[in-house]
């Protein structure tokens, strides 16, 4: 049946691939093992409504033809309205497709849920048992990529890698607005959205450098919002951990919430070291010292809530603003512009902050990371206790 | 102590010269233009002393005939600029590659495509679809009016407020750039705190009103007007597609009010329904703005379905096949519209058995659907289909739609949706779903009951030159979409790296080009139909050999519609009358009833205006001020007795008998 499946998919695939060669359809030929299989959904329901589509067309254009009031040779019944017969075909074939396409749907939402682990790496491959799969925290921020590899401790800007025929559990958030993870050839995208986790679990089964990208537009610099994602093998990706590790700069607190402000066309960065419990501080949007994590805000809401004192933790819990001080000197935020940062309506000039690609070396942004470079765990210059940003966190 | 600042700010807000985009080349040309046209239009206006006529004769007019018209002219109106926008977005993607920033920054293209979305399908589908339920609902069901005349004629000028205040955001500030549904946070006051996004909130809550009222307004009288003997299965299937439609109207359009009423709160006073922060959530209003979102699509195409099968049944001369289960498809889409949206948000991570069941309930619509195609089809069969312009657009949106309806239900397949959600390929799905059969259908019944209205056909030649330019346009622009979003491309892009990709937006921008010469090739259409106007007089009220009410009475029809109420005894009531020797009555006429002119609608709808602007811009003194007023107004209202008037018996017998003496004439 697959097999058939596939023999018909590839049929399908030949004729517009004779209109259109020369051009990537990365959708229909992805290299990882997720996205294969949603191409393949894709060819498997576009098969099956031509079933009914094309006849459809055809039958239209043929009867258009034949019935043309010149055509005098041709039965003319204006009294004929109802047939139970056709009726009965009219509702079934539709119901038919539905049925099996319904059936298709409901296996493949369920098999290709993105939030359950992987079973096989490719079709003909299981998952061989001694495989450890590679934990990716993603963070949306405004306009760039940020990844952590907690299994490795390094984290890296606009440039992610990954082992070939490994799987990949992604956990991803964002930092302001909605975003969406998008490798094509790798698997399917899921959102990104700030004080929230979305899983993905996905694998690449062929070495290469494909394009990753927000697929959720997001202000500004959205358009620029895009990534490699190299696929390499094991020793190569050994080597890409080893350049980050060497090439790197840490990772802090100030260095994130530096990173978190609005910039567009970032170049590619490596971070050798991230502070420890900094991406659950993110996704509980308590990066910045002084915040109280939803975590906690979550855990004193089910003890029964705050009573009269909950009025304290007030600004503790306001994020949105975050930035709210600052648009004067830098970072507007991403729908900002006349008359909240004092730019005209219509500038030529983009929105403050936008468009200006942060020198590689020597940023203050750069600079900040050395001197803001803590030992993991000492969460720097903030009054916020250690424990509440880092849920799961062994301290007292 | 006032100073001269806090009294500047007290009075204009935070509206200043900064606000006006005089330093910006196209705007300036822009403005300029619509000024100079606008000032034009107003002198010849003057110059012919058109004012009082306009007035009298249309703005304050009750008549559903002519709010229909006006609707369609604001929508044409809309269509230009919504168009203007398509074409800055098609150039714009052409050019901007290989680092190139292209004409417009980030700044201006996320301005348009937002402005692009919300104006064609708010203030272009919707007031077209409006206008032509207007126009023909009463007809075609034997009323002389609708329920709530006056509410009618509100109604339009509140859609038409919120137009004038989108079109506002064009010269003063700034439009939203979130998109065209909003989506908070970035919608929200923290990371939009400019006037675009309160712009399209108070546009279209102004327009909301109206939607709303006119939706209740067709309702009550598609329901207790209808003429003796028409019962509801007799009732024609485009009357039965607006019913449908309105009732999706009025139980979505508070959804949208309450939903935008709510992001207004969180940008105005602070609260936090849809913030990070504070217990606010974001994703609570993409399923709100959704739940009203995905019923729209089925407010726009469920005219469009009834108008094919009018058109349909007209030029093949044969009765539409399947009539019952044409009415209950339509019943059926109508109800499952409501349990479909979450699959505009497959990707927002809802587990996998939710995901598949609006998966499933999404492919479930397509067989009601498809039901209602093979209607069509089998109408056609066994039919002397005449090939007027109406009918050449129903064969273009069958074989258009049938592929639009085919992706669409790929993407209602979750895991195929992960890959093609927010692609170019969606794009490509939704325009050809809406432009396949939302504008065909309307264009198609623009040219079908154009001489109804008019009294004259619209010209062939030109109908011809409109229909092949717009089809092969909208192939030549939608599928190289098609391919991009393959590719893995996405919406909403403004510049590109990769350089392999131009040429398909290059084919994408000249087919956007083939749309505009179909655009004009309509406009020239009107045009020279209305020059030619003598040689395409319909004296008859019947030019088509039509089969449902509304060509019983003359072309243009009188403003009471019908003189003596028709009565019913099968649907395609008309062809019923004709083949039973239907004889015109031709005396024992009466006075007729009919409401009178106002212009409260209309002072209400400029109350509005004023309104939304003083929201906008913080000006609290003239929104307070707008408010009170438009509550006085409102109530003064209620004291205006003087709400009707007859139509003498002798006005009704001497229109009669001109009608009389053009039939005679004609034989």
């Amino acid at each position: 049946m697959q097999s058939l499946f596939k023999f018909v998919g590839r049929l399908f695939l030949f004729l517009p691939a004779l209109a259109l060669t020369g051009c990537n359809m990365v959708v229909m030929s992805p290299s990882g093992d997720i996205a294969a299989q949603q191409r393949d959904l894709i060819v498997v329901s576009t098969v099956l409504m031509l079933l009914i589509i094309v006849p459809v067309i055809i039958l239209t254009l043929f009867f258009a033809w034949r019935y043309r009031h010149s055509n005098e040779s041709a039965p003319y019944d204006p009294e004929w309205h109802h047939s139970t017969r056709l009726e009965v075909v009219i509702w079934s074939a539709p119901l038919a497709i539905i049925i099996a396409l319904g059936a298709v749907t409901w296996i493949s939402t369920h098999k290709l849920d993105p939030y359950r682990p992987l079973d096989r790496l490719d079709a003909e491959r299981a998952i061989p048992a001694e495989t450890k799969p590679l934990t990716v925290e993603v963070v949306a921020l405004d306009w760039k990529w940020l990844f952590f590899y907690p299994d490795y401790g390094i984290a890296t800007v606009n440039e992610m890698a990954a082992p070939v025929d490994v799987p990949i559990n992604f956990k991803i958030t964002a930092s302001s607005v909605m975003n969406s993870f998008y490798v094509p050839a790798l698997a399917g995208m899921i959102y990104a959205m700030p004080g929230m986790q979305t899983k993905l679990h996905a694998v690449i089964n062929k070495e290469g450098a494909y394009d990753g990208l927000s697929s959720n537009y997001s202000g500004d610099g959205f358009s620029h919002m895009r990534f490699k994602f190299h696929g390499l093998q094991q020793a190569g990706f050994d080597q890409w951990v080893a350049r980050v590790k060497t090439q790197g700069t840490a990772l802090s607190r100030d260095a994130y919430l530096k990173l978190e402000k609005p910039s567009a066309k970032e170049p590619v960065r490596y971070f050798a070291s991230v502070e420890d419990g900094l991406f659950n501080a993110i996704l509980n949007m308590c990066a910045r010292p002084g915040q109280m994590c939803m975590s906690e805000m979550m855990h004193i809401d089910m003890a029964g809530g705050g009573g009269t004192e909950s009025h304290d933790s007030r600004s503790r819990l306001e994020y949105d603003n975050r930035h709210a001080g600052e648009v004067s000197h830098g970072a507007a935020s991403p729908g900002a512009t006349f008359p909240a940062t004092g730019n005209p309506a219509r500038s030529p000039e983009p929105a403050e902050g936008v468009d200006a690609p942060h020198q590689p070396s020597q940023t203050p942004i750069q600079q900040d990371m050395h001197e803001g470079h803590a030992t993991p765990g000492s969460a720097p210059g903030g009054p916020a206790a250690p424990q509440m940003n880092q849920p799961g966190a062994t301290q007292p | 102590m006032f100073g001269n600042n806090t009294l500047t700010e007290f009075i204009f807000g935070r509206l200043s010269w900064q606000a006006i985009p005089y330093h910006e080349p196209i705007l300036v040309v822009t403005f300029a233009v619509v000024a100079l046209g606008g000032l034009a239009l107003l002198g010849l206006i003057t110059k012919y002393r058109l004012w009082g006529y306009l007035w009298t004769e249309w703005f304050t007019s009750v008549d559903h005939k002519k709010i229909g018209i006006m609707y369609v002219v604001l929508a044409l109106v809309m269509l230009l600029r919504g168009f203007a926008d398509a074409i800055m977005m098609r150039i714009q993607q052409a050019i901007a590659f290989n680092g190139s920033e292209g004409y417009l920054n980030p700044h201006h293209y996320d301005q348009i495509f937002s402005a692009h979305g919300v104006i064609m399908i708010f203030f272009m589908a919707m007031p077209f679809v409006t206008g032509l339920m207007n126009y023909i609902v009463p007809l075609q069901i034997g009323a002389r009016d609708v329920s709530f005349p006056f509410l009618n004629n509100f109604s339009f000028w509140m859609t038409t407020a919120g137009a004038i205040i989108i079109m506002l955001s064009l010269f003063v500030g700034e439009f939203a750039r979130t998109g065209w549904l909003a989506y908070p946070p970035l919608s929200g006051a923290d990371y939009s705190p400019g006037v675009g996004v309160d712009y399209y909130i108070w546009g279209l809550q102004v327009a909301g009103v109206g939607t709303t009222l006119s939706g209740i307004n067709l309702i009550a009288t598609i329901v207790k007007m209808r003429a003796p003997g028409m019962t509801f299965m007799k009732m024609p299937v485009f009357t039965w597609t607006s019913l449908c439609t309105n009732v999706l109207i009025v139980a979505t359009f508070p959804i949208l009010t309450a939903t935008l009423a709510l992001l207004t709160l969180d940008r105005y006073v602070g609260t936090n329904f849809f913030t990070n922060d504070l217990g606010g959530n974001p994703m609570m209003y993409v399923n709100l703005i959704w739940i009203w979102g995905h019923p729209e699509v089925y407010i726009l195409i469920l005219p469009a379905f009834g108008i094919f099968s009018e058109v349909v049944a007209t030029f093949c001369g044969k009765r539409l096949f399947g009539y019952a289960s044409m009415v209950y498809a339509t019943c059926v889409i109508m109800i499952l519209s409501y349990i479909v949206w979450l699959h505009h948000f497959f990707t927002m991570g809802s587990g996998a058995s939710v995901n598949a069941f609006f998966g499933i309930t999404t492919m479930i619509i397509s067989i009601p659907t498809g039901a209602k195609m093979f209607n069509w089809l089998f109408t056609m069969y066994r039919g002397r289909i005449r090939y007027e312009v109406p009918m050449l657009w129903t064969i273009g949106f069958m074989v258009t739609f049938v592929i639009g309806g085919m992706t669409g239900v790929m993407l209602a397949v979750p895991p195929a949706d992960f890959v093609l959600h927010n692609s170019l390929f969606l794009i490509a799905h939704f325009h050809n779903v809406i432009i396949g059969g939302v504008v065909f259908g309307l264009l198609a019944g623009v040219n079908y009951w154009y001489p109804k209205a008019f009294g004259y056909r619209l010209d062939p030649f030109w109908g011809k030159m409109s229909f092949w330019f717009w089809l092969i346009g909208f192939y030549v622009a939608f599928m190289p979409l098609y391919v991009l979003g393959l590719m893995g491309i996405t919406r909403r892009v403004s510049q590109f790296e990769d350089q392999s990709l131009q040429i398909w937006f290059v084919i994408a921008a000249f087919g956007a080009f083939l749309i505009a010469l179909g655009i004009a090739a309509f406009i020239i259409q009107l045009v020279v139909s209305f020059l030619r106007r003598d040689q395409l007089r319909d004296t008859t009220g019947d030019p088509w050999d039509g089969r449902t009410l509304e060509w019983s009475t003359s072309s243009p029809p009188p403003d009471y519609n019908f003189a003596f109420t028709p009565v019913v005894h099968d649907h395609d009531s008309w062809y019923d009358m004709k083949r039973r020797g239907y004889e015109r009555p031709l005396a024992g006429f009466k006075p007729i009833h009919m409401p009178k002119n106002t212009g409260t609608g209309l002072i209400l709808a400029a109350i509005s205006v004023a309104f939304a602007f003083g929201m906008i811009w913080y000006m609290w003194w003239l929104a307070a001020l707008s408010f009170v007023a438009m509550l006085a107004v409102a109530i003064g209202h209620t004291f205006n007795y003087s709400r009707d008037f007859h139509i003498p018996a002798e006005t009704v017998t001497a229109t009669e008998d001109a009608r009389s003496q053009l039939l005679a004439e004609r034989t």
